[in-house]
């Protein structure tokens, strides 16, 4: 009887316009194109400039902030007041006041104050900006001191590197949480809405009388996305071992195990979906309300350390954020699966959770 | 022989009694007419007998299995055609049968066999390898019909199977039910073209929940004194306190 469900499943699954093509074009967006484009790396920084010293030390600082490539000049202000309007004005992004008698209190006093003020309606841009800003000062800074101190080039050595690279990291990062967004899509929303869409035409009346049980039609419903999911599961990974040279330090039959228990657990989010929609309407709308949550929750772009309490305690909600952890470990750390084992039992708990509620509030008859 | 015995079948949604304490039974072979104007509960009782819905009270058989409990073996000895359209459009022809098929255990050979004989019938061999949505709504409302008995079953439940469809393709699925149930199978069928009434065997009228009336079409115009069904149903539904017609 699966038999039969499972190739009209897979027939109507191919005849359809856009699914196969979707399934094709999904991972190679994700892994190719997402990264470029979410990435919290800060360009172009926009910088109004007042400098009430006037003197070499503050024309070197300033020169030594616009030769950085991050910050852009855009505003040479006699006074705070016209930088300040021209943050108004959106043509700078952020403020640097060197003090006057800058020069003359390093000399004397070996410190002096300068005053970073950023617009901050771009938490991430005004936040990252300033702490640039705040790196190429502090360089500065150990360069002067060498130079007061005149001790030669060679105790002016390394000194921590506050510049790490931050596109290239930043992929590294991102492209195996976006690998599980895949996942999620395929795995999770597809099966729901197709089941939906059964409620939608009244096809599944037809099946709910006839003897196809309630396991065997669950099935035939999640067999070919799970199928279909670790395709592009593969495919993310060749994309990502194309574009970025990313290939898994540890191991990927690791990845392989911890995909099928999150695809479990995440299809069975998706049949409770299915389950109380009755239009596809509810059920996309309920699907993304509750995919965003998950999301927002899981560390994906935000980790989980830097949410306050009562959402870092909330985050265990999110079945994404064991799987996004477990690839991120996996990928970029080489974790064993010794060392995974709290996702692990989450992961097992969430699938068994969630299919244990799908196959409760399933009902062939009401 | 009885295939289908209700007593005292009730079901109510909250505080509304959709069916209301009917009896009634169905002999084998019969073609059995279950009228009622919309929203008299000739579905939900429907789908009592066809293990869709939970009775809330009384009992029954169907095919010689118990409502309340059977209902998987109901559902395997049934036919089921419902009022909207339920075969697969974006399979074709012969993959719906197939898929049907092969959902009530029929053999594959067999199954191929039976597809063939069957378009052959209907005329549609021309049409095997097409989509069912490139059909139109009469065919299709055939094939739903001839996918309903294709495993044979004992009995087929019809609900409002001519529904938009034109009178010349309607009288053609009659004589295609009429051959069914030469074949033994018999025919629960609801409807509310209250010509089609003519061509039962038997009529039951349900008007709020109850059957206010149950005999041979012939019987029924001679007990109200009608010239035909159309005016049985008229005087019965005139009753109904919820509007009815």
């Amino acid at each position: 009887m699966l038999k039969y469900l499972l190739e009209k499943e897979f027939k109507q699954f191919f005849r359809n316009k856009a699914l196969p093509k979707m399934a094709v074009i999904m991972p190679f967006m994700a892994i190719l194109i997402f990264p470029l484009v979410a990435n919290f790396e800060i360009k172009n920084i926009s910088l109004a400039v007042v400098d009430n010293d006037k003197s070499s030390t503050s024309r070197e600082l300033i020169q030594k902030v616009a030769a950085g490539g991050y910050f852009s000049i855009s505003e040479v202000a006699s006074t705070y007041t016209h930088a300040l309007r021209s943050v108004e004005l959106d043509k700078s992004d952020i403020i640097m006041e060197i003090p006057a008698h800058l020069e003359r209190d390093l000399q004397r006093e070996g410190s002096s104050e300068i005053l970073i003020s950023a617009n901050a309606v771009s938490a991430t841009k005004g936040g990252l900006g300033s702490a640039y800003l705040a790196g190429i000062i502090g360089d500065f800074n150990k360069e002067i001191n060498g130079n007061i101190s005149t001790v030669v080039a060679d105790s002016f050595t390394i000194t921590p590197r506050f510049w790490y690279n931050p596109r290239l990291l930043y992929t590294y990062f991102m492209v195996p949480a976006l690998m599980v967004m895949v996942l999620a899509m395929v795995c999770g929303f597809l099966p729901a809405l197709n089941i939906v869409g059964e409620k939608e035409s009244g096809t599944i009346e037809q099946i709910n009388v006839t003897p196809v049980t309630r396991l065997s039609f669950i099935l035939s419903k999640l067999l070919p996305y799970w199928i279909i999911g670790f395709v592009v599961l593969t495919i993310s990974f060749f994309a990502a071992w194309i574009a970025y040279g990313l290939t898994p330090a540890g191991n990927l039959g690791t990845i392989y195990l911890f995909a099928a228990l999150f695809v479990l657990a995440f299809s069975g989010f998706g049949l409770v979906i299915s389950n109380y929609a009755t239009t596809l309407q509810q059920a996309m709308f309920m699907m993304f309300f509750f995919v965003l949550t998950f999301i927002f929750m899981s560390g994906l772009y935000t980790p989980v350390a830097n949410m306050p309490r009562w959402a870092q305690n909330l985050s265990i909600i999110s079945p994404l954020k064991y799987i996004i952890i477990v690839l991120r470990q996996v990928y970029l750390k080489g974790s064993t699966f010794t060392e995974l084992l709290t996702p692990f039992w989450m992961l097992t708990a969430f699938a068994i959770f969630f299919n244990g509620w799908a196959v409760l509030s399933y009902r062939k008859k009401s | 022989m009885k295939v289908i015995e209700v007593e005292n079948l009730t079901k109510r949604f909250g505080i509304f009694t959709a069916v209301d304490n009917i009896s009634f039974s169905v002999e084998r072979g019969e073609i059995f007419g279950f009228l009622g104007a919309n929203g008299a509960g000739k579905t939900t009782a429907m789908k009592m007998l066809c293990g869709l819905l939970r009775p809330s009270a009384g009992k029954g058989s169907v095919a010689g299995f118990d409502i309340n409990r059977d209902s998987d073996k109901i559902k395997a000895a049934i036919g089921y055609m419902s009022q909207k359209f339920a075969l697969y459009e974006d399979l074709k022809v012969w993959e719906n049968i197939r898929l049907y098929a092969g959902i009530y255990g029929v053999p594959e050979r067999e199954a191929a066999r039976r597809t063939d004989a069957l378009l052959e019938e209907l005329g549609l061999s021309h049409e095997k390898e097409s989509l069912v949505k490139s059909l139109p709504l009469g065919w299709r409302q055939k094939l739903a019909f001839s996918v309903s008995i294709f495993h044979r079953p004992g009995i087929v439940f019809l609900d409002e199977p001519t529904g938009g469809v034109d009178p010349v393709t309607r009288r053609q699925f009659w004589e295609m039910i009429y051959k069914a149930s030469e074949s033994g199978i018999t025919v629960f069928v609801t409807t509310h073209y209250m010509d089609e009434a003519e061509y039962c065997n038997r009529v039951s009228i349900m008007v709020d929940g109850r059957i206010a009336a149950l005999d041979s079409p012939a019987l029924l115009k001679k007990e109200y004194g009608a010239e035909s069904m159309d005016d049985v149903f008229r005087r019965l539904a005139r009753k109904s306190v919820n509007g009815g017609l």
